[in-house]
């Protein structure tokens, strides 16, 4: 393919800096050029963030724009409705099934979108969105924080042009030795939960 | 060897591999990892300063010493460093001196918007500018070059999109030998006392200077022209040519590795060769005022927006505006109508000590002037607590200067221990020489956190986190001769009140120092203790939401006799600071204590 465009989507501190990593790491080994852009500062401070990930021959702009993105990859719901419009129409779009409800709602001020109203958004772009428990999943792994590993895992079923090995070897490489087995884990979780409801990846 | 590196990392081994001896820096957003990254690695000695201003002096003073320095700065950094960048272009150093300035357009974490590319002509001397990471790593080396060719400073400006964005790059790796050599200093007084006299010879040497500089540039080889279809022509620089590039893979451009000066004949050779002629740069007209005073037509802001970033997005849709490309051009995305969405702006964080005291000021109803570091956030509901903020260490003039307009309420600067160390002590000290009732609360976090947890003075760290002195803000707020002084433990709000309280009954200056570490260091982590609510005594008085902790929500169950929401606190985000449990009536969100009881 001549380019690949991942729009990760998050709230600061949920750990979107390693899953960009870890694609960006992917993409360089898989032969692709590889341009990553991150967010720092203020907004990691329980804002909302976005990274991009660009694979392609050649990546010029460092930055993904509206209706250029491939994948979305939402570590939370409401930030996955903020972003939507960045997505390709068509293209895929992967949820974490979690909400981290802003201050506005925690105090009755703001209402936080319903999964209904999610899903509408979601399909007035793309057939291609799918909710993941990606939370739940780490949190039965015994750890929540590798949720953001879970929803790679997942989003590597759709890039199946790429070698596993090469996913769980940059999965390994970026985080400390003793949590490299449950990342892997995590990674594998991902993956075949992915596996199991959409056998067939068509992108 | 290749390495897939930030433009910030690639500056640190750019620094690094052409033998940068010294560098000093103050951190800012987006220029920190620079010298976090250069810190570690071996041969080069690498210190925050306590302001952008001293950096600089400090890197001027390894160059004027025979040693390659880089001094590290975001945008507004040069504005407190600009004395000493003019001093600087008037003397020339001994070896070579690279200014790191790093711009934020659209100001993801800033406070204004401002185009430092001014900055080099203004002072005289060069700016260079990449494109990406790999451009940013070779053009320290081209720099330093530049800087001891020219007897110069020469300035290095990077953007948000250049500093933050990863790019393979192509490293040697190594550096220079060291110098064995003892270092001697060179004396000439001529060159480096500006005294008037001195300084009158020395002004048109680098007058002259920069006409020599942009003849250098005409065949430099970061000023680059790409000739391909010749019905348009495109100036432009920084990461604006990556998104020039995208937008018109056919165009031909004339790409500016040094936006100042410029090449006064490469810019007319191609405008010569191409029909239609325009600039695409961020921010200011830079470029373009430059080619009109050399009388080259281009159309440049017409065009594309001078106010925040550019992206490939916004070139593109201004150039169909323009005529440049056809209406076909534009990516078909979809706004799907979402409806109105709950804003999610940065907030301070569960368990953040600054977070009581302004739960305090608002109580006493006082009017804060704020200044700049993680506590600024607290201008934000529910807290509502901050009403100025303007750059640092401004809190505790403008305070002062409330105070003498003859305000009779009595006013309270908020001052971070970073930003106090900063630019804020001489403030102070103003407070405390032409006496007003200004109350200076010191928040000493014992970090530099907004910008992500540095050392500073008052830390007992350095950057390489070696144990050092550590300034005792007690001892140092009196002998600038303040002498109603509080110390207080943010966390405990009645010791906080009672301070505050002690402060606004007299009418002289007096200071309250609120100390509590920063709840994300990592020792503070490790005594995390999410607090409960007990159910049966939350009447859903809604008092705790006052506090704005983002761990506290409303919960399903309503109260029986009053219908409310009865207060849940997430145990994921909770980190047991208390200060929710202090202010609750009912007594009905336990205690530390009573927590680890059950
Ligand atoms: C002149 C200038 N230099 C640097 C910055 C970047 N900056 C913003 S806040 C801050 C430090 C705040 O630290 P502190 O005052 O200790 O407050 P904290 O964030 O720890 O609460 C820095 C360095 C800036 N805004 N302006």
């Amino acid at each position: 393919m001549a380019k690949i465009d991942f729009l990760l989507a998050g709230v600061g501190g949920q750990g979107t800096i390693l899953a960009s990593d870890v694609l960006a790491a992917v993409g360089l080994r898989t032969g692709y050029d590889v341009k990553k852009s991150e967010v720092h500062g203020m907004a990691q401070r329980g804002g909302s963030v976005t990274t991009s990930v660009r694979w392609g021959i050649k990546v010029y702009s460092p930055l993904i724009g509206p209706g250029e993105a491939d994948f979305l990859l939402a570590f939370e719901k409401l930030e996955a409705l903020r972003h939507i419009e960045m997505l390709r129409p068509g293209g895929i779009v992967l949820v974490n099934e979690y909400a981290i409800p802003p201050l506005s709602v925690s105090s009755g001020s703001d209402e936080y979108p319903d999964d209904e109203r999610l899903r509408a958004v979601l399909g007035a772009l793309t057939p291609n969105y799918y909710l993941l428990p990606a939370n739940a999943l780490a949190e039965e792994l015994g750890n929540t924080r590798v949720n953001n590993v879970v929803l790679l895992g997942a989003l590597s079923h759709w890039l199946h042009d790429v070698p596993l090995p090469i996913w769980l070897e940059a999965v390994r490489n970026r985080v400390p030795p003793r949590f490299a087995d449950l990342n892997e884990q995590a990674f594998l979780v991902g993956r075949q939960e992915m596996e199991k409801t959409h056998p067939c990846p068509r992108v | 060897m290749e390495r897939f590196l930030s433009g910030n990392e690639a500056v640190a081994w750019g620094a690094w591999e052409s033998g940068v001896r010294l560098a000093a820096a103050y951190p800012g957003t987006p220029s920190t990892e620079i010298l976090e990254t250069l810190a570690p690695m071996p041969n080069v000695y690498a210190e925050w300063s306590p302001n952008e201003k001293v950096a600089l002096d400090v890197a001027v003073g390894a160059a004027y010493a025979g040693s390659r320095a880089m001094a590290v700065m975001k945008h507004v950094g040069l504005n407190v460093a600009a004395e000493s960048l003019f001093y600087s272009s008037m003397t020339g150093m001994e070896a070579g001196l690279v200014i790191i300035s790093a711009d934020a357009p659209s100001m993801h974490s800033s406070q204004n918007e401002q185009d430092n590319r001014h900055y080099a002509k203004f002072a005289r001397v060069p700016c260079l500018e990449p494109s990406d990471s790999q451009e940013a790593r070779d053009l320290v080396g081209v720099a330093l070059n530049i800087s001891e060719q020219f007897d110069t400073p020469v300035l290095l400006r990077l953007t948000t999109r250049i500093s933050h964005c990863y790019g393979v790059v192509d490293l040697k790796g190594t550096r220079p030998p060291e110098r064995t050599e003892k270092p001697s200093y060179c004396i000439d007084t001529q060159k480096y006392v500006m005294v008037p006299g001195h300084a009158r010879r020395r002004h048109p040497v680098i007058e002259e200077r920069i006409h020599k500089l942009a003849e250098f540039a005409e065949t430099f080889p970061y000023n680059r022209i790409e000739l391909q279809d010749r019905s348009l022509g495109i100036v432009s620089n920084g990461v604006a040519y990556q998104y020039a590039r995208e937008v018109f893979p056919q165009a031909s451009i004339l790409k500016l590795g040094m936006t100042y000066p410029v090449p006064p004949k490469l810019l007319r050779e191609f405008a010569s060769q191409v029909e239609r002629l325009i600039v695409i740069e961020e921010l200011d007209p830079f470029i373009e005022q430059e080619m009109h005073l050399l009388g080259i037509p281009a159309e440049g802001k017409s065009i594309f927006p001078l106010c925040g970033e550019l992206d490939q997005q916004i070139v593109r849709e201004c150039a169909i505006k323009a005529g440049l490309l056809p209406e076909s051009a534009q990516v078909k995305a979809v706004q799907p109508e979402k409806g109105a969405l709950p804003p999610r702006p940065p907030v301070l964080c569960p368990g953040c000590p600054h977070r009581g005291v302004f739960y305090v000021t608002n109580k006493l109803g006082l009017v804060v002037n704020g200044d700049i570091g993680c506590y600024t956030l607290a201008f934000l509901p529910p807290l509502g607590a901050v009403h100025t903020c303007g750059c640092m260490g401004a809190s505790v003039g403008v305070a002062h200067g409330v105070a003498k307009a003859g305000i009779a309420q009595h006013h309270v600067a908020v001052i971070g221990d970073s930003t106090f160390f900063h630019t804020g002590m001489p403030a102070l000290l103003n407070v405390a020489y032409n006496k007003s009732n200004t109350i200076t609360i010191i928040l000493d976090n014992r970090t530099t956190a907004m910008t992500g947890h540095q050392q500073n003075p008052g830390t007992g760290r350095t950057l390489q986190g070696i144990e050092t002195g550590q300034v005792d803000l007690q001892t140092l707020v009196r002998a600038m001769g303040i002498q109603r002084v509080h110390a207080v433990d943010s966390y405990d709000l009645k010791e906080v009140q009672a301070a505050l309280e002690d402060c606004v009954q007299t009418d002289e200056p007096a200071v309250v120092i609120a100390r509590r570490e920063c709840v994300l260091l990592p020792e503070v982590r490790k005594q995390w203790l999410p607090l409960r609510v007990n159910e049966e005594r939350c009447n859903g008085c809604e008092l705790c939401f006052h506090v704005g902790c983002p761990a506290i929500a409303k919960s399903d169950v309503l109260d029986a006799k009053t219908g409310r929401p009865k207060a849940r606190i997430d145990p994921l985000l909770c980190t047991g600071c208390e200060i929710c449990a202090q202010v609750c009536a009912r007594r009905a969100i336990l205690f530390r204590a009573q927590v680890s009881e059950d």
